[in-house]
């Protein structure tokens, strides 16, 4: 998920050429408060007519405690982005009046209810200890997301390249997204020239859980896909698994073993999970 | 009459004489001999001990016989630190020398100050693979009467031994060089690397000048000129702005849109079907091409391929490549920066080329004759493939011919890279505002938003197809970034022609106009 701030018309135009698989455009903290009514405008205008491709296209609005949380919503809800991110999600009831905000909007506007999605960023240390209701209790939020530095500076601690201050909050948020079923995004990595550091840490979110990373700058986009995407072992090892358990299961047999390892229900949706991901299927 | 890119090309030129129109990239080519026949070099004698130091450049100048209607020549091996060429000129200026044709392999920014002497007669003609800022801008409003010639680094070797273009005096700065004239760019304070393009000025000029700012004892190694080719050295404090002849080490672009663009190349070439072991491969130092090279550097790494050479216009990243054994050889008519000067020296493996091996069509084989991969950069790409490097949107001469359709007339896959659009203006043409390689010799484009496969070469659109790359029509990406950038209004010629391109074999694929000045 790349970041795109919301007053830049130039790279906003160019959003959808580097391979992400969503385009957010900023109109929060990426952009300055003398100037959000003109990012407002432009990312309004900039969705009607630039082509982002095969990449959804995502708004981060402001908070609707701030005095401009509300006009976004206003001038972004009637466009139908593929979803609406917003900011310092704390509890279930805030996600509730967003919606009814939103449903309203989209009401006025003769919108289906059910098109664009809400995902919900947990900032603060208040929204990690709720991100379970906030999670699960909404049909439409479809992805929670973790704001390291918003949620370090809540914590009140030094941000660390290890990360090892909101360690915590990462593996609870991915906790709740999994049990409710959702994609749980990992926090940027601020340093665009590391490009080992930004590898480890990403393997690291994909070991722990997360199903993707938001990035600041196109450079990172080749290294979360490489670590996102299964190897070539790993397709082939999946497409054997499956195509096995087709066999196996055609034949009655629940339980099978391959090369003497047992496998069964959870190791074949492992298997599917990798296949999907690679768009490959068993026939 | 027109040429077979349907390019009207005059008959005959004052000043420039009969033209030929181009008529395929290898048209004239196949029937293995050349027309033309190549001139003899002169024959001069020096008697034992006599010594061939000057004082001064003006003294080497006027034992060169100067005079009216001469050609004087430059290798651009200094890049943009060359001093050597607008000193020359002055000197010819004040001893009242006019109408000299000037032969500088390409001129940059640094010769800007040369402009007077375009205005005033004391310049009258120019060959040159490229020409840029304040002279591009004058010649293409129509400064000078006679058009001025824009060949390719081939093409010039071929003009120069058919004598097209006739040498009265070659003047050739060397970071290093004796009393003999044996010289070289491989080491001294100044040193530039490969000095590729000035052998065949040595070889046919009739007066040649050595000029150096670091005067080595006999003999000066390696022999990259040799001294029987010599008539004068001299010695001067410098000869050009150290800072701008080599800087440190070429460094990969950070820019997301040429790393993109880079990415998609390289994922191109990996699937083209010449990505193979023992291939040969050229990129040149610009930002999305060398960036080329990081990318093939990996692919290379993961599959364990080991190319054979790697040509032209050597980098430090191409020696770093060298170095880690991904290929074999370099081959280095040109060197961009100071590391690699270091490893021409040390390294038998990376070996200085005349321009003549390099590009020459008219011999028994250039070494571009031998690239699998070549990967270039556009001003402007048409929908026929055909490719602008000299002209500007807003018409002026702006950029060099320099290797890109010799190279890209010899190799199997050649590559254009370009972001759809710069600015406001888009790089897809209906028609490009001149041609300097022909489409047929372009196989593939690669920009951002797509990759554009000439339908001359079917087999490897397939292959691509297959890889699953964002394959598109080459019309249909000129009407989307139409779409997004509009369609800039046309620019306004006179009938004068400024400049004509030569192809490499010696005929003309296009002429530059004299644009209309704006108010």
């Amino acid at each position: 998920m790349l970041y795109i701030p919301g007053n830049n018309p130039a790279m906003i135009q160019q959003g959808g050429v580097y391979g992400a698989d969503s385009i957010l455009l900023d109109l929060e903290d990426a952009v300055a408060l003398n100037q959000k009514d003109a990012a407002r405008a432009l990312v309004r205008n900039m969705i009607k007519v630039v082509d982002f491709y095969d990449a959804e296209v995502c708004v981060r609005i402001n908070h609707l405690s701030t005095p401009f949380g509300l006009a976004d919503l206003e001038e972004i809800v009637p466009l139908q982005p593929s979803a609406i991110r917003y900011p310092k999600t704390e509890s279930p009831e805030e996600v509730a009046e967003l919606l009814k905000i939103i449903e309203k909007i989209e009401d006025r506007h003769r919108l289906p209810h059910n098109k664009m999605t809400l995902h919900a960023m947990i900032e603060t240390a208040m929204g990690v200890q709720n991100v379970f209701n906030i999670a699960s209790k909404f049909s439409r939020v479809d992805a929670i997301t973790i704001g390291g530095q918003d949620l370090t500076a809540d914590m009140n601690i030094v941000y660390t390249p290890d990360g090892v201050g909101i360690d915590f909050a990462r593996k609870r948020i991915i906790m709740a997204a999994k049990a409710s079923h959702i994609d749980v995004i990992d926090t940027v990595f601020p340093d665009v020239n590391d490009e080992e550091g930004l590898r480890k840490e990403t393997e690291y979110a994909k070991k722990i859980g997360f199903t993707g990373k938001a990035v600041i700058n196109p450079r990172q986009i080749d290294i979360i896909h490489q670590v996102f995407t299964p190897t070539e072992e790993e397709i082939r090892k999946a497409y054997h698994i499956v195509k096995e358990f087709k066999i196996n299961t055609a034949a009655g047999i629940g339980v099978f073993a391959i090369d003497g390892k047992m496998v069964d229900a959870p190791v074949v949706a492992r298997a599917e999970y990798i296949l999907k991901l690679a768009n490959v299927t068993v026939g | 009459m027109l040429n077979s890119l349907g390019r009207e090309i005059p008959e005959y030129i004052e000043g420039i004489g009969k033209l030929e129109p181009f008529q395929g990239a290898l048209a004239k080519l196949r029937k293995g001999w050349m027309d033309e026949p190549t001139i003899p070099a002169p024959n001069r004698a020096y008697l034992p001990h006599q010594s061939k130091v000057c004082k001064s450049l003006e003294e080497a100048i006027i034992r060169s016989n100067p005079h009216n209607g001469m050609t004087v020549s430059f290798h651009h091996h200094l890049r943009n630190g060359d001093i050597l060429l607008v000193q020359t000129l002055n000197i010819l200026h004040n001893m009242g020398i006019r109408e000299i044709t000037l032969a500088s392999s390409s001129l940059n920014e640094c010769h800007d100050p040369i402009l007077p002497y375009l205005i005033d007669g004391t310049v009258t003609r120019i060959f040159s693979s490229g020409i840029r800022n304040q002279l591009g801008r004058a010649i293409a409003l129509g400064v000078l009467e006679t058009p001025v010639v824009i060949h390719s680094h081939g093409g010039r070797v071929r003009s120069i031994h058919t004598g097209k273009i006739k040498i009265d005096l070659a003047v050739i700065p060397a970071s290093a060089a004796d009393c003999e004239g044996n010289a070289t760019g491989s080491h001294g304070k100044s040193a530039f690397g490969s000095i590729g393009y000035a052998v065949i000025d040595a070889r046919y000029a009739k007066e040649v000048i050595v000029v150096t700012d670091n005067l080595v004892d006999y003999p000066c190694i390696p022999l990259s000129i040799s001294q029987n080719f010599i008539d004068h050295v001299v010695v001067v404090d410098s000869i050009g702005d150290a800072s701008k002849i080599a800087t440190g080490t070429t460094r990969i672009t950070k820019s997301p849109m040429d790393l993109r663009i880079a990415k998609l190349a390289a994922d191109v070439i990996e699937h083209s079907g010449f990505f193979l072991p023992g291939f040969a491969f050229q990129v040149g130092a610009g930002g999305a091409s060398l960036a080329v090279a990081k990318f093939i550097r990996e692919k290379m790494r993961d599959k364990g391929i080991k190319g054979s050479f790697m040509l032209g216009g050597i980098t430090s990243y191409c020696v770093d490549m060298l170095n880690d054994g991904l290929f074999e050889t370099l081959f280095d008519v040109q060197s961009f920066d100071a590391v690699v000067s270091n490893s021409l020296l040390n390294n038998r493996r990376h070996i200085e080329i005349p321009a003549a091996l390099y590009a020459n069509p008219f011999n028994c084989g250039c070494i571009t004759n031998k690239i699998d991969v070549v990967v270039l950069g556009a001003l402007e790409i048409d929908v026929d493939f055909n490719v602008n490097v000299i002209t500007g949107s807003e018409g002026y001469i702006r950029g060099a011919s320099g290797g890109h359709s010799d190279t890209a007339s010899g190799a199997k896959l050649t590559v254009v890279v370009c972001p759809s659009f710069r600015g406001r203006i888009p790089i897809i043409k209906k028609r490009v505002h001149t041609i300097v390689t022909p489409g047929e010799t372009v196989h593939v484009l690669v920009t951002e938003r797509g990759i554009c496969v000439n339908p001359l070469y079917k087999e490897l659109e397939e292959n691509l197809r297959r890889a699953g790359l964002n394959i598109k029509e080459i019309h249909d990406l000129e009407i989307e970034v139409d779409t997004i950038t509009g369609i800039p209004g046309p620019l306004e010629y006179t009938d004068k022609i400024v400049g004509i391109v030569e192809y490499r074999d010696g005929t003309i694929i296009d002429v530059i106009h004299q644009l209309k000045e704006r108010v």
